[in-house]
């Protein structure tokens, strides 16, 4: 049996290990990479989910030379409100409003369907060398004095300097490798769909924080909108699994009709929801990145952007490391990623936990209080700012050089 | 003269090192300082060679065409990352211990290094010649810190650079690399440094100006506890690097 040796393996081919490989390959060409992934050929342009992409993502994409591919598909989002309401409000009174770019021309977030982000990443990584392997599924991995070796259900074995394992929340890699998680359940599942409305959403994204949860408008390219709605489990897989007309129903007790008449498009799948946080993000040749690391509730929109940030940092500690002659996999160079990520990972963690316990609540003195504390923050600018540029991933000094728009 | 030919080995300090030898590469061992310390010596390394001879600090290999001597290389964590740069390396230990467990490690790592259990003086008297001569956090463990830089400074060929690492002879060193990373944190091992042979930067800018050379460069290295790095910086009192280059 022959073993693929290089010095850097990635395993998961969504947009955080092929992210990774990107970064990495462009700015070390010389740097050998190879990229597994459990799934069947072609089975990513299926993705039927759109994601919210922050402003420092978005410079991160650019500066890898992609954003321009993926532009035809995303959607800015101009302006963002927010209400607090119970389905049969027949008014929702909005509480916050966010408007405005960053910078001038440069919105703060943007809406992109995966397969829109995922093809062009995917075709920068070919063309830059990263070797691709589909149907990979890792079933063993050993880390040895001077490399990691992974082995996959078909018998093929893999061994690199460093192991990067960004295969997902469910992460097979982090429990071979014996790293522990804790996961907390909300007891809630996302509902994901793409609905095309009739009249145009100006760019405009809403959030509706309703007792079961919230329900998120993001808004589309062509009057379409994707949809994130949570509920209750055993109520999200009623009505995903009911038929279209009790989902078109609920759905639109919800939505509302400002938007002229609805229609769902493709697929609606339920996502069961929670946090999960690993507790370490590194150990000798071994890196957690991405949902691998931190599984977070889709609250605040935040998990590709925490995702993308891994993806920035990663890629710069692996670069540098590699440029000062040092192991790229060595624990002394992969502890400085850890030491970088973990404390932003922890505090989104626990803000979209907090977040989610207050919201996903009909408690009357709770709304009372998380009412005033909304319509403090929409009245004092600097504060509101302040959300803003978090919500960009523009907040930290510390950034990574990809996220603030500059080559590794 | 009837005395025993000088040597800058002191017999005390080899066995000390040799006992610590098996823990080099283990980066959570008694050798973390020096792990922790790499990354901002290498960079320093790195850009003021390139600064000096030219290169390009975004490639893998900017040390390529390049002659480097590693003074003093213990278990090679210097050696080893130089010479992934793209030089071609000699690592020099007076530890036999070392050397052994060096080139074990360059065995499993693939690194490319000349290691060779000598001393500065054996070299400078084989007419051995470096573009760079590396000369870190050895010092302090010498016998006779002039005959150990005069023969060193031998080495370096017209416009050539030496680099120097050390800890300075101060009461604040004492209080923090000895009390401090000994004692307090265990971060060393104690007696790793003693307080007499400690080496203020002006003994070894002296010997290396009557050996031809001119000091073109001096930092400070300071430890950030916060974010858990060290860097540069102007404060020379504990850690401190000096740069010297020979006229073309």
């Amino acid at each position: 049996m022959t073993t693929e040796t290089s010095d850097l393996l990635i395993c998961g081919g969504g947009y955080v290990g092929l992210g990774v490989a990107v970064a990495v390959k462009t700015s070390a060409p010389d740097l050998s990479v190879t990229l597994i992934d459990a799934a069947p050929e072609g089975v990513w342009k299926k993705d039927p989910r759109s994601s919210a992409i922050a402003a420092a993502a978005t410079r991160m994409l650019a500066t890898l030379g992609v954003w321009d591919e993926i532009v035809p598909e995303a959607e800015p989002i101009r302006d963002m409100i927010v209400t607090d309401s119970r389905t049969s409000d027949p008014v929702r009174p909005t509480f916050l409003t966010f408007g405005g770019d960053v910078n001038p021309g440069e919105p703060f977030a943007h809406m992109i369907p995966n397969v829109a982000m995922v093809g062009p990443l995917r075709a920068k990584a070919e063309e830059l060398g990263v070797k691709i392997c589909q149907s990979a599924v890792a079933d063993g991995l050993e880390i040895g004095p001077d490399k990691g070796i992974v082995t996959t259900a078909d018998g093929r074995t893999f061994a690199a300097k460093l192991v990067v394992a960004a295969d997902g929340v469910r992460s097979k890699l982090r429990d071979l490798a014996g790293i522990k998680h804790t996961r907390w359940d909300y007891g809630q599942s996302g509902i994901v769909a793409t609905v095309a409305h009739e009249r145009p959403h100006n760019g405009r994204a809403e959030e509706h924080f309703m007792p079961s949860g919230p329900f998120a408008i993001l808004p589309l390219r062509n009057n379409r909108s994707s949809l994130v709605w949570t509920e209750r489990t055993e109520d999200a897989e009623r009505i995903v699994n009911g038929d279209d007309l009790v989902f078109e129903a609920e759905l639109e007790r919800r939505f509302g009709h400002h938007l002229g008449a609805l229609t769902v498009e493709g697929a609606r799948k339920a996502f069961p929801l929670g946090l999960t946080l690993a507790h370490d993000f590194v150990k000798p040749r071994f890196a957690l990145a991405g949902d691998a690391a931190h599984g977070i509730h889709p609250i605040a929109g935040q998990g590709l952007n925490l995702g993308f940030r891994d993806v920035a940092a990663l890629a710069e500690t692996i670069v540098e490391a590699a440029r000062l002659g040092l192991d790229i996999g060595s624990y002394s160079v992969l502890e400085r990623y850890q030491v970088w990520r973990r404390f932003d990972t922890f505090q989104m963690g626990v803000t979209s936990d907090v977040l989610t316990r207050m919201f996903s609540n009909d408690f009357t003195p709770l709304r009372m209080v998380r009412d005033f504390g909304l319509s403090v923050v929409d009245r004092l600018p600097g504060l509101k700012t302040y959300f803003i540029k978090q919500a960009a991933g523009l907040a930290s000094s510390d950034a990574p050089k990809l996220l603030r728009g500059e080559a590794i | 003269m009837s005395e025993a030919p000088r040597t800058t080995i002191d017999a005390g300090e080899v066995d000390r090192f040799s006992r610590m030898a098996q823990e080099w590469w283990d980066p959570t061992g008694k050798f973390r300082p020096l792990h922790k310390f790499n990354p901002v010596r290498l960079t320093y390394i790195r850009d003021k060679v390139i600064e000096h001879s030219g290169g390009d600090s975004r490639s893998l290999r900017p040390f390529e065409g390049l002659r480097v001597l590693d003074i003093g290389c213990g278990g090679g964590l210097l050696s080893e990352p130089i010479a992934r740069m793209g030089a071609e390396v000699v690592g020099a230990d007076a530890s036999e211990t070392n050397i052994e467990v060096a080139r074990i490690h360059a065995g499993q790592s693939g690194a490319q290094v000349d290691y060779r259990a000598t001393t500065a003086e054996a070299l400078a008297d084989a007419g051995e010649q470096f573009d760079v001569v590396l000369n870190m956090e050895v010092v302090e463990h010498v016998a006779d810190v002039e005959l150990f830089l005069s023969s060193c400074a031998k080495m370096v060929k017209p416009g050539g650079l030496m680099f120097v690492a050390t800890i300075n002879r101060t009461p604040k060193a004492m209080a923090l690399a000895i009390v401090g990373a000994e004692y307090v944190l265990r971060w060393l091992p104690r007696g790793t440094h003693q307080y007499d042979k400690l080496v203020r930067p002006e003994e070894i800018e002296g010997p290396l100006s009557a050996a031809g050379m001119g000091i073109i460069d001096r930092n400070g290295v300071t430890y950030s506890p916060l974010s858990d790095r060290w860097k540069l910086s102007r404060d020379m009192d504990v850690n401190y690097m000096l740069l010297a280059a020979r006229p073309a």
